[in-house]
C-alpha cells in the first residue's frame, strides 16, 4: 500500500472564507460562483521536485543572506523551526519551504512598500529551505515587526512571517503566515480573521520554544505544518462504474 | 467513544499578501543576488520535444482592473502527457513555472511547449491542459483552474465534461492567435468569472 492514491478533499470549512468584507481586498478578488469539486487526477498528484542542489548555504539564514555573510541583519535573533507532515501524519521530506517577512521595523525591501520604517542594508527578507528526510526544516532570522495596512482606518498587521511550501504534489500547494505567541494584535488582524474556525488560526500561532533556543544567541518558535494527504488504500483503479 | 482517527487538518492557508514575489521571485521583485536565479523561470529547457507556444492574458478582479500583483505557478505534462518524474518523460520539461503579472500591464506571459494528453486514473484521456495555481493579495487561498487549448479536441474530457454551463467551459481554453500564440483570460469574479477548481 503506497503513498500514491488520490488526494484527500480538501476541508474549505477549515480555511478561510474567500470572501470577507472585513479584509477589504478580498471582495473584488473571491469568486461568487462555486468552485468545481472533482476528485484529484495525475495533474494534481505529481508536482514538481527541487534538489538540495538548488539551495545555497545561507539560504535559510535571513539574518546572512542579504549581505552574504558581510553583516547581519538588524533585530531581535530567532530560529523558526517545525516539521512538515501531511493529515495521515506522514512526514514529507524534502520539499520546499520558502518564507518571506518585513524587517524588524515592519517594513518590505519593495518598490511599493512606502511605510517609513528604515530599510536595513542588511535584510532583504526571503529564505528557503528543503525538509530532511524526516520533514523538519528551520530558518535563522529576525523578528519581523508589525506594521499599518491600508484597509479599515487603523488596521495592523501582527508580526508574520509568510511561508510557503510545496509538498509532493501540485494539489498540496499551499501558502499560510506564521504569528507569534502572545502577539496582542492577532486578534485585531482582519486577515487572521478570515480563518474562522479558532482551532484552526490557533494552529497559525508558532509557541515560543525555550529548549529549542540557544543561550546568549536566539529565541526559537516552532511552527509546524500540514499539508494535504493522500488516501492509503488498495480499491483504487477501479474501472468506471464498479 | 470511539477510537481516535490520529489523523490531522490540513494547516489553514493564508494570502499570499502583496509581496508574495519577495519570497517567490525575489529578482523580479527587486532582490536580485540572494538566489543565483528565481524559481521556476523557464518550464522548458533547450531541446524540449515538442511545439513551443506563448500564452499571454491578464487576470481581471471583480471590477474589471487588471490585477497588477497576481503570482502563477504552471505545471504541465510533457509533450506526450508524460508528467516529469514519471517514467519516459522528457528529461528537458521540468514541467513548473512561476510568472507574475507585469507590474505595470498585469498582462502575463507564459513560453512553454504544447503539453499532450494525459490518461486519468479510469483510462479516460484528458485534453492537452496546464495546471495553474494563482495567489495574490486578497486571495485567501490559492486558486487552481487550468488552461486547455482551442485548437485541441476537448470533446471528451473529464474535467471540463462536469462543468454544467456550457458557456462556462470557454473560460477554461485559451484562444489560438496565430502561431504558437495564445490568449488566455481570467476573470475572478462577475461576469465570465472563471471557473476554479476543488480538485
Amino acid at each position: 500500500m503506497t503513498d500514491t492514491g488520490r488526494l484527500i478533499p480538501r476541508r474549505r470549512d477549515m480555511h478561510p472564507v474567500p470572501y470577507d468584507p472585513e479584509y477589504k481586498t478580498s471582495v473584488t478578488r473571491s469568486p461568487n460562483l462555486p468552485l468545481l469539486s472533482l476528485e484529484s487526477t495525475p495533474s494534481e498528484e505529481t508536482g514538481p521536485r527541487f534538489g538540495h542542489g538548488l539551495i545555497g548555504a545561507l539560504d535559510n539564514n535571513l539574518i546572512l543572506n542579504f549581505s552574504k555573510g558581510a553583516a547581519p541583519a538588524i533585530g531581535e535573533r530567532i530560529r523558526v523551526h517545525g516539521r512538515v507532515v501531511d493529515e495521515n501524519a506522514r512526514p514529507v521530506p524534502h520539499t520546499l519551504v520558502e518564507v518571506w517577512q518585513a524587517n524588524a521595523g515592519g517594513r518590505y525591501r519593495h518598490v511599493k512598500d512606502t511605510y517609513f520604517a528604515p530599510l536595513d542594508p542588511n535584510f532583504g527578507g526571503c529564505g528557503r529551505t528543503l525538509t530532511d528526510e524526516n520533514g523538519y526544516y528551520e530558518f535563522l532570522t529576525i523578528r519581523p515587526g508589525a506594521y499599518p495596512w491600508p484597509n479599515r482606518g487603523n488596521d495592523w498587521r501582527p508580526m508574520h512571517i509568510h511561508v510557503s511550501v510545496f509538498g509532493h504534489s501540485f494539489g498540496q500547494r499551499l501558502i499560510t503566515q506564521l504569528y507569534f505567541e502572545g502577539d496582542p494584535l492577532i486578534a485585531l488582524c482582519p486577515i487572521a480573521a478570515t480563518v474562522k474556525d479558532r482551532g484552526q488560526l490557533d494552529q497559525l500561532v508558532a509557541p515560543l520554544d525555550m529548549g529549542a533556543s540557544r543561550p546568549m544567541d536566539y529565541l526559537a518558535y516552532r511552527f509546524d505544518i500540514v499539508l494535504r494527504g493522500r488516501r492509503q488504500t488498495m480499491f483504487e483503479n477501479k474501472p468506471e462504474g464498479m | 467513544m470511539v477510537q481516535k482517527l490520529g489523523t490531522l487538518t490540513e494547516t489553514a492557508s493564508q494570502t499570499g499578501g502583496p509581496y508574495v514575489h519577495i519570497g517567490c521571485i525575489p529578482t523580479f521583485a527587486g532582490l536580485p543576488g540572494v538566489y543565483p536565479e528565481d524559481l521556476g523561470l523557464s518550464p522548458i529547457a533547450e531541446g524540449a520535444k515538442g511545439e513551443v507556444i506563448t500564452i499571454t492574458g491578464s487576470i481581471y478582479d471583480g471590477t474589471g482592473w487588471a490585477m497588477r500583483d497576481a503570482m502563477f505557478e504552471s505545471w504541465q505534462a510533457d509533450g506526450t502527457g508524460r508528467y516529469p518524474g514519471t517514467p519516459g518523460a522528457d528529461p528537458a520539461v521540468n514541467g513548473f513555472c512561476r510568472f507574475a503579472a507585469d507590474k505595470d500591464t498585469g498582462e502575463y506571459t507564459l513560453r512553454t511547449i504544447k503539453p499532450g494528453a494525459v490518461k486519468g486514473h479510469d483510462g479516460r484521456m484528458m485534453a492537452p491542459h496546464i495546471s495553474i495555481w494563482i495567489v495574490a493579495r486578497g486571495i485567501n487561498i490559492g486558486l487552481h483552474t487550468r488552461i486547455y487549448f482551442d485548437d485541441e479536441d476537448n470533446s471528451n474530457d473529464p474535467l471540463l465534461a462536469r462543468i454544467e454551463q456550457r458557456p462556462r467551459v470557454d473560460t477554461l481554453i485559451a484562444k489560438r492567435e496565430g502561431a504558437g500564440q495564445y490568449r488566455f483570460d481570467i476573470r475572478l469574479q462577475g461576469q465570465g468569472e472563471t471557473v476554479f477548481l476543488d480538485i
